[in-house]
């Protein structure tokens, strides 16, 4: 009657023990492209750390003797216009934006994620303020904000920071809200509040905890908004000063030279793109591994 | 191979030595591990086991739904009644199409996630009738109004120009009952097609089975887990447990002597209202089913079975599809089996 | 399990004159109205209904995940209906939930120990090693086994997980248990242990349940008592074996003879009484007696007058129906 061909017994295991997945990190890194996305960020994460160590040249410091050469074994991707090693001045703007790319995604979550929780949680009047608020700001683009803040608050990589961080809380309040709302209504959730367990308890130990996955999704998509954003405030002037080195300062100041020495805005240009794109790769393939639905098979 | 059932007439549907298995990057699944059966015209097939069985998958064998990553071998025949023969498993999509929703239609558990919620249900029904009988709009729409009323929905002449989320869950099981059998199929497929509805409007959707198969020949294979619906509708009935089948015969003989111990086991378990259980305890199946990740030639239900010896652990037991039988080593005797007490209304 | 309990066993759970009104595009939904019952301490209580009967409503006001629009809720005589979520947290370690879904209703990132133990940490009922001795006192006594302590809700079966569930409930010992259709979401085998379950478990702890279920066979098998639910509001309320034996609302004549009996013989033998029509919309519920559009039997005084909720002399059945007889 049957076609099967016959096996050992031992491959009945029971449910349970089959449906054990295997760990986050390595589906991640199953997928080419998330592979690809955390390689660079580690890479730029490295960088930023360790530029002091890694380059043999002061980045701020003219050397008139060698005003824009190009690439060469001694300056790899050549000089400015002041003669400055343009790998030292990449190495540091790295370090320049992730600086503000980190500490403006904390600043946005700090302030996001508490507003986002209340007006998710209490909802009512504190839900229509919180809303209000989000969509005022929201009606601004991003950038016109963030440039708007940098302009009152005056031109530094700290208000640069804060410009960029403030103009990201209305993303953040938002999936923060949004998650709120979906999980207040989960019976687990309702499960908690019956045994016993008050405002605090269900908001951190039930809401937050499951409300990581895509929060974290939101932080790797918020860096990259947020090193574009330190790219054109500098650019603009607004952000960081010269001669302190930033990817957007080094852009704006190859300007002029765009003709005599491309490579003063190409390799810098790159290193914009390059962690534009391993960010959002990085933050698509978490989306894929933290999703739970996704994550059950 | 396998003889007709009591000698009838040429099966409408005859499904041969099936399998289904689903292979992914976390491991295989043995879903259906070796299903046969023959559905007669006119007949009500029962396909009884509990979630995770193979019910279900393989009644999509039949339609050729499955994903892509699903391997199936065995062979699922259809005879058109008319003298021709077709081969479904592994078929093109062209033969497919010719046999899907018009020689074998399907209807399932939630009716509002089928249906198309910005057409009037007088269009979907009327879309098949144009597209498989080749009727004009009025014609469609006629006989639209005419199966509304052939699946009980009351004044189907206002009805047809309602649109899904209008209607109860009943009426649009009902409606999607009358898109199944717009074309007049041979077999009608129908996966748990009372279980999100209340009682009171189980039995209605039930009495509209029952019509169908009376009033237009339509042999159906009902998937359910619920032995109730089974005992009320089913001609024959087959027990699914883990991917196979264990035990086949009339609704009558199965439950009234059942061979399998895990058929035993599931009309044990099951509720009956208006009877109190003997020494006020449930039976319960002891243990867990097993996930199946091949085809082990063993009797699976073995671990859990307390007639279980060496025998069953090593030789897969075949079921008997001529009668009354279970794929069992240890079959219960049919009159010694204790019979729950009979209903007291 | 059959021994009614006697009555003058102090009431766990009284519910008066519950109404929930929910704001809706199309009027006020009316989930429940005019919902009065009472559990007694080692009784267990059936509230039978379809859905949209409110059913759950009710359950949900009386552990107060809900708020009433109007009527009160007691529980061991205090009134809950209207105290503050700080007020009412100490008070909610005397009664608790067991929800429909295992699967939704235990936190995917915690184990079945912490699960376990959420309620006796929550309400500082115990730490340490004497927390964990009730856990695994709690996973033997749901029939579990002691390393299950350590798994996650994904590893277990949907059983196994509504037992994790109801070890949760029983874990600070509550005078008064919820139990939401524990056993809808379950095959058929695995819902008999879980009933057993729950019927041992009452037996031997004596508290109070409200039993909420649309599974005739599970309530009669569990229930002291039975309460029908249709749209909103009870029709009738009785003793399990007098409601099996002679039903009297119309309402609940129709639900027994639907429920198929597993039985082929029995089965079409029997005479059905068939609904017609649909259930109305609670939002615009018929005047007079609310089953009236779907009663075989209704006359025109059902269709104008409400039937009030009346005990029948020297029983203490109480049916919502003009024609049902006194007798």
């Amino acid at each position: 009657m049957s076609t099967a061909t016959a096996t050992p017994a031992q491959q009945t295991a029971p449910a349970a023990a089959a449906a054990r997945r295997p760990g986050r990190l390595r589906r991640l890194i199953a997928s080419p492209l998330a592979l690809t996305g955390l390689v660079i960020a580690a890479v730029l994460v490295a960088v930023a750390l360790a530029a002091p160590l890694i380059t043999p040249y002061d980045p701020t410091l003219p050397d008139f003797d060698h005003v824009l050469s190009p690439p060469s074994l001694s300056h790899w991707l050549g000089t400015d216009d002041l003669g400055r090693d343009q790998l030292a001045r990449v190495f540091y703007g790295v370090r320049a934006s992730m600086q503000v790319g980190v500490l403006a995604v904390v600043l946005a979550f700090l302030i996001g994620v508490p507003l986002g929780l209340v007006a998710g949680y209490y909802g009512r009047f504190a839900d229509t303020v919180v809303s209000r608020l989000t969509d005022t700001m929201l009606a601004f683009p991003f950038l016109v904000l963030a440039v708007g803040l940098a302009a009152v608050l005056g031109p530094s990589l700290l208000n640069a920071t804060i410009a960029i961080g403030v103009a990201q809380i209305p993303a953040v309040v938002r999936i923060t809200r949004a998650e709120t709302l979906r999980l207040r209504h989960l019976d687990y959730v309702a499960a908690t509040i019956a045994n016993g367990g008050g405002d605090g308890t269900v908001l951190f130990r039930r809401i937050l905890p499951n409300a990581a996955p895509a929060l974290i999704v939101q932080a790797t998509v918020g860096i990259p908004g947020a090193i574009l954003g330190e790219a054109l405030l500098s650019f603009l002037g607004l952000g960081v000063q010269p001669p302190s080195p930033s990817l957007g300062v080094m852009l704006s100041s190859a300007q002029s030279f765009i003709a005599q020495a491309p490579w003063m805005a190409v390799f810098p240009g790159l290193v914009i793109v390059a962690a534009t794109l391993a960010f959002n790769l990085l933050g698509d393939g978490l989306r894929d591994v933290l999703d739970p639905r996704g994550g059950t098979a | 191979m396998t003889p007709t059932p009591s000698g009838g007439p040429e099966p409408v549907l005859t499904v041969d030595g099936l399998t289904v298995s689903f292979r992914s990057r976390y491991g295989s699944v043995q879903a259906v591990d070796g299903i046969s059966y023959e559905l007669a015209p006119g007949e009500v097939l029962a396909v009884v086991g509990e979630s995770g069985c193979g019910k279900s998958v393989t009644s999509m064998a039949v339609l050729g739904l499955l994903p892509p990553t699903a391997h199936t071998t065995g062979s699922i025949r259809f005879a058109d009644g008319r003298g021709g023969t077709r081969e479904l498993l592994g078929a093109d999509e062209r033969t497919l199409g010719s046999v899907r929703g018009k020689e074998i239609a399907m209807i399932f558990q939630e009716p509002m996630t089928s249906l198309n919620p910005v057409l009037t249900v007088g269009r979907q029904i009327a879309e098949v009738l144009r597209r498989h009988q080749g009727l004009n709009r009025a014609q469609a729409r006629a006989r639209a109004v005419e199966l509304l009323g052939l699946v009980g929905i009351p004044a189907p002449d206002r009805r047809v120009d309602e649109y899904p989320h209008q209607l109860s869950g009943g009426m649009r099981q009902r409606v999607m009952i009358a898109i199944a059998v717009a074309c007049d199929p041979r077999v009608l497929i129908a996966d748990e097609p009372t279980t999100a509805l209340d009682v009171t409007v189980q039995a209605g959707i039930l009495d509209v089975l029952r019509n169908l198969r009376e009033q237009l020949g339509t042999a159906i294979v009902l998937i359910t887990h619920d032995l109730g619906v089974v005992a009320d509708i089913a001609d024959r009935v087959l027990v699914m447990y883990a991917g196979r089948a264990v035990e086949q015969g009339t609704v009558q003989e199965v439950f009234a002597e059942p061979r399998h111990p895990y058929t035993r086991g599931l009309l044990d378990a099951v509720l009956r209202p208006g009877t109190r259980p003997e020494g006020g305890r449930l039976r319960e199946i002891p243990g867990v089913v097993p996930r199946l990740t091949d085809s082990p030639d063993v009797c699976t239900f073995a671990p859990r079975c307390d007639r279980a010896d060496e025998r069953c652990t090593a030789l897969r037991p075949a079921l008997d599809t001529a009668a009354h039988a279970a794929a069992c080593w240890h079959p219960l005797a049919g009159a010694a089996a204790p019979a729950p007490s009979e209903a007291t209304r | 399990m059959t021994v009614t309990a006697a009555p003058e066993a102090p009431p766990v759970l009284e519910i008066a004159d519950l109404t929930r009104h929910y704001p809706h595009a199309q009027g006020t939904v009316r989930a429940a109205d005019g919902v009065s019952l009472t559990v007694r301490r080692g009784e267990v209580l059936g509230l039978v209904g379809e859905s949209g009967s409110g059913k759950s409503t009710v359950g949900r006001c009386a552990v107060r995940l809900d708020t009433p629009t109007s009527g009160t809720v007691r529980i061991n005589g205090t009134d809950i209906t209207r105290l503050s979520a700080r007020r009412l947290r100490p008070l909610r370690k005397d009664f608790h939930l067991v929800f429909q879904d295992p699967s939704s209703s235990l936190d995917p990132r915690m184990t079945v120990g912490d699960l376990i133990a959420e309620p006796l940490r929550l309400h500082r009922l115990a730490a340490g090693a004497e927390l964990d001795a009730r856990v695994s006192r709690l996973l033997q006594q749901v029939g579990l086994r002691l390393d299950f302590a350590d798994r996650r809700p994904h590893e277990l079966s949907g059983g196994q997980r509504q037992r994790v569930s109801i070890a949760r409930a029983l874990s600070v010992d509550p005078d008064l248990l919820i139990a939401d259709e524990p056993t809808s979401a379950l095959d058929v085998s695995v819902q008999a242990a879980v009933l057993n379950l729950l019927a041992d478990l009452q037996r031997d702890r004596g508290f109070g349940c409200l039993f909420i279920t649309h599974d005739l066979a599970a309530v009669e098998f569990l229930a002291n008592r039975i309460a029908v639910m249709y749209l909103g509001q009870i029709v009738e309320l009785a003793d399990t074996a007098d409601l099996f034996a002679d039903p009297r609302h119309p309402y609940t004549q129709a639900l027994l003879s639907a429920a198929p009996l597993p039985d082929p013989a029995a089965q079409r033998g029997r005479e059905r009484i068939v609904l017609s029509g649909d259930l109305p919309s609670p939002a615009a519920p018929p005047p007079g007696c609310r089953f009236n559009t779907r009663c075989p039997v209704a006359v025109d005084r059902c269709r104008t007058e409400v039937p009030p909720l009346r005990t029948l002399p020297g029983t203490t059945r109480q049916v919502s129906c003009h024609l049902a007889a006194d007798s």
